[in-house]
């Protein structure tokens, strides 16, 4: 009987293969510090300042006395997302439903998919700029105003819900749409009895996000409100936003107003998070893959 | 072919519709291709009504805009290489910070840690990408940029040798093109390792096996079986990694020190494009204020090529390969959506 | 089904899309690898269990694959035949979720021993699957060499083990000329033999063949047939077949499964004249399958 010897695997490959798993779980564990310590430091330097008054003052701008609170900030940023929303959301869902239901073989969706997507890659400043170009520049109904800002956060929006809502829209099972235009339903009916509910948990997730992103922007506020602090609640004028309070407070000497643009910071960041959580059941609750 | 079916009222069969219970079906048609219309010509005009509003500082400068180095406000001289360069550089040490590291947690997520841990760990690599970005340059401002400002020091000091990299520790101020870049580093950290992620598990199993079947450890296995798979993939999430970059505005602007200049060292400061235009902008007049569309037109042009190149690259990673299914839509909303999905 | 290889009349011009027009063939010729050091070694499985999860897979199974033969296990889709094979590479473990235990003794070593090499059982145990799976990124030469370079074997050496692999498996007047080209340009049938070469180029003992022709078309499976038929020469070949024609045509015993288990294992020609046990009788009939 010859004994068989296993061929050893060398000292070296083994400690190779040992090395390197050791630096990919350390590199893992390196992305996520930073995470960490925002976290951490948000709620070290923002929860000191977080009380009644955060909430219900504005900010008051002055170099003594007291700096108030951000309410303006906090309600300008839900009103200006809100009519956002409003805009794009109706406006994305409907090209996505061309792009599904009418557009598998046409030259023009194809050409239209092709620019929603290199849209999601432009700079939001550049969305700025573009309405600064057109509606500002032009004193289209004011000089800055907030309902620009919201067309601007649109803009931003629009690629993402397309996208997003053109993903969900081409999970409902075709059989499910035959099988409504076999029973002799017009397009229009099978897409809103059947597609749109079928899809709406889905497409209820792409527009979460697509507001969490837009609640978190700046650069397009820049060129488009420019911020006030005072609390107002007309689309035709400067609003405030959170924000433009923190990047405005970040320059500002007084360390009351450092704490509480961390203060902000926390809000603005659990906010998002909390649409992101939202946006998370929902797509739990969808029954598309 | 008509069915000799029964006349209905109007002599039509029952198998016509009537051209008025037809009508909702064609409003619809119509009017999302409108929409869609109104998309492309939305895109389109800005690019003009970008061009035309720097035309007046193309037509001053010329090229220089583009490649002379002197931004000065006060002598409303406006040639733009500080921004062109300061954009590049941030943007490439960003990209070689933060892409080793994307790629490697993607591949641990996929390949190396236990099953159970692969959900969660995605969410808080993901996580990063739901900071918004003036949250990121108030913790860069206050937090990282003056606890760095000490290693910086000794790094410039020890490694004075190396041009541009070192030259003694007074070379450093605490916002400077290295901090700005670290913090965008961090910012493309989702994007990049969500792709690859997505890349990494179209990759067939039979290679895999293939390869463990030989002999091989599971690094060497990813070697040779699943990074080379999935290189072109892998590429295109690092190529959006630098369009998100490239077109970072607030983060930059508060950290990488806004001086007009292109800044001699790692540590000292300089200036981008966005970062200009967030920063001037305010008073921003006549040629001065052309000039900063000149520089918004430079950065759109910028951001879309680099975009154009990197979907192409993860179609092909995603879709190229025989045996790959097409995933490259859900792929790239799946960067563009966040984390939590 | 993959397209019919073909030969072409005389030095014609190599063809690269789809390798159809090929030069003139060898035939496999194992006598390139040089003189056989001892003699062959023998498969020895007690008492394998192996699980999918709570699925039972494999059920106490003992049996042994004599060495230099050829092996063919049968039976119906989920009888366990597939998994039996890859238990004794070690490959089932791959899978989440998947585990067994039990022992696969190769001469005197358990490779299901704690302290056993797990790279090193692999390199003496090769596998074929079903599918031919070529690297995509690599020439047909980097295939053949894939698993010598991670032993550092080194240029010269490396380049006459590749060249000769591909002589014994019969492929080298097909390839010598494109050997940089992509192994997926080649056909279906030369795939699953360069897989083999592969294989092969490291020197295994022992080669465990899952279904390696279902995927290839009958002029390609002959081909594949005839090289198992000069490998067993030098090594021990287990082949796991649901083509009994197959079975009947290259292996020296048959074993049945159902369900998990061995139902009997003995002399091809017994098993399909003479079965045994019922449910063999059943199988090999075509009364189920």
């Amino acid at each position: 009987m010859s004994a068989l010897s296993l061929p050893e695997t060398s000292a070296r490959r083994r400690r190779t293969d040992k090395v390197m798993r050791a630096t990919l779980l350390v590199a893992t564990l390196v992305a996520l510090i930073p995470l960490l310590l925002i976290i951490y430091y948000l709620l070290k330097e923002g929860l000191g300042s977080i009380n009644a008054n955060f909430f219900t003052q504005d900010p008051t701008g002055s170099y003594f006395g007291s700096v108030g609170g951000v309410r303006s900030a906090i309600l300008g940023s839900l009103e200006m997302v809100l009519v956002a929303t409003v805009i794009s959301v109706p406006i994305g869902i409907g090209v996505a439903l061309y792009l599904t239901e009418y557009g598998k073989d046409s030259r023009f969706a194809d050409v239209v998919r092709y620019f929603v997507d290199v849209m999601t890659g432009v700079p939001s400043i550049v969305f700025g700029l573009f309405i600064f170009i057109t509606l500002v520049l032009a004193h289209v109904g004011g000089n800055f105003t907030a309902w620009k800002a919201s067309v601007a956060l649109a803009l931003l929006m629009l690629p993402i819900i397309i996208r997003s809502a053109e993903v969900v829209l081409l999970l409902v099972p075709s059989s499910l749409r035959e099988a409504a235009l076999a029973l002799g339903a017009p397009r229009w009916r099978v897409i809103s009895k059947v597609v749109l509910p079928t899809a709406l948990p889905g497409l209820i997730t792409g527009s979460l996000l697509a507001i969490a992103r837009a609640m978190g922007e700046t650069a397009p506020l820049l060129f488009t409100v420019a911020g006030a602090t005072g609390l107002t609640f007309s689309l035709s004028q400067q609003m405030n936003a959170l924000p433009l309070q923190i990047y405005n407070d970040i320059l500002s000497p007084r360390a009351a107003v450092i704490s509480q643009a961390w203060a902000a910071g926390l809000t603005l960041v659990a906010l998002v998070l909390i649409l992101n959580l939202i946006a998370r059941a929902f797509s739990r609750r969808s029954r598309l893959a | 072919m008509e069915a000799s079916a029964t006349p209905v009222g109007g002599g039509r069969s029952v198998l016509e519709r009537s051209s008025l219970s037809r009508l909702p079906d064609r409003v619809l048609k119509w009017g999302l291709i409108s929409l869609a219309v109104l998309i492309l010509a939305l895109i389109v005009y800005f690019f003009i009504r970008l061009i035309g509003e720097s035309g007046s500082t193309f037509s001053t400068f010329g090229l220089s805009f583009i490649f002379g180095n002197d931004w000065d406000v006060s002598r409303n001289i406006y040639h733009g290489a500080p921004l062109v360069v300061g954009t590049l550089i941030t943007s490439g040490i960003a990209l070689v910070l933060g892409v080793p590291v994307a790629v490697a947690t993607a591949l641990y997520i996929t390949e190396l840690c236990p099953r159970r841990l692969r959900a969660p760990l995605s969410m808080l690599v993901d996580l990063l990408a739901a900071v918004p970005s003036v949250v990121y340059g108030l913790w860069g401002v206050f937090f990282l940029a003056p606890k760095l400002l000490g290693a910086e020091k000794w790094f410039a000091n020890t490694f004075s040798f190396i041009p541009w990299i070192g030259g003694g520790a007074s070379t450093a101020t605490p916002t400077n093109y290295f901090i700005a870049s670290l913090v965008l580093a961090i910012m493309i950290l989702p994007i990049v390792s969500a792709i690859s992620r997505e890349v990494l598990a179209t990759v067939p199993q039979e290679h895999k096996e293939a390869a463990l079947a030989l002999g091989a450890t599971r690094w060497e296995m990813i070697r040779m079986a699943i990074l080379p798979y999935a290189r072109p993939g892998i590429v295109g999430g690092a190529m959006l990694g630098l369009g998100r970059a490239l077109g970072e505005t607030i983060a930059v602007v508060l950290l990488i020190g806004d001086a007009p200049v292109i800044g001699k060292h790692l540590f000292s400061q300089g200036y981008s494009l966005a970062a200009v235009i967030a920063n001037e902008f305010g008073e921003a007049t006549g040629i001065h204020r052309s000039a900063l569309f000149a520089a918004g037109l430079v950065l759109f042009v910028l951001t879309l090529l680099v975009n154009i190149v990197a979907r192409a690259y993860v179609a092909r990673g995603t879709r190229g390969h025989r045996d790959a299914g097409g995933t490259a839509g859900a792929v790239m909303v799946a960067a563009d959506e966040g984390p939590i999905q | 089904m993959i397209g019919p290889e073909t030969s072409s009349k005389g030095q014609s011009q190599v063809s690269t899309a789809g390798g159809r027009s090929e030069q003139a063939e060898a035939a496999p010729d194992l006598s390139v690898l040089g003189e056989r050091q001892g003699r062959g070694h023998s498969i020895d499985v007690k008492d394998l269990n192996a699980y999918y999860g709570q699925q039972h897979a494999v059920k106490a199974l003992t049996m042994t694959f004599v060495a230099n033969e050829v092996t063919a296990i049968i039976g119906p889709s989920g009888s366990g035949k597939s998994t039996v094979v890859r238990c004794i590479n070690r490959m089932h473990e791959e899978i989440p979720g998947a585990r067994a235990d039990g022992s696969v003794t190769l001469d005197e070593i358990d490779v299901y021993d704690p302290g056993v090499d797990l790279t090193a059982v692999r390199r003496m145990i090769g596998m074929v699957f079903q599918k031919p799976n070529p690297f995509p990124t690599m020439s047909i030469f980097d295939n053949v060499a894939a698993g010598l370079r991670l032993t550092g074997t080194k240029s010269d050496n490396l380049r006459e083990r590749v060249h000769r692999a591909l002589r014994a498996v019969g492929l080298w007047g097909e390839v010598k000329n494109r050997l940089n080209e992509p192994g997926i340009g080649l056909s279906g049938g030369q795939q699953q033999r360069l897989c083999i070469a592969r294989t092969v180029a490291v020197e295994p003992e022992v080669i465990l063949m899952d279904e390696p022709c279902s995927a290839l078309d009958p002029i390609a499976t002959l081909k594949v047939e005839e090289l198992i038929d000069e490998l067993k020469a030098r090594y021990t070949i287990i082949i796991v077949t649901h083509n009994m024609q197959q079975a009947a045509r290259v292996a020296n015993t048959t074993a049945f499964m159902l369900d998990g288990e061995l139902i009997e294992h003995r002399a091809t020609n017994d098993v399909f004249t003479n079965p045994t046990d019922e449910r063999t009788e059943r199988y090999v009939t075509g009364k189920f399958g």
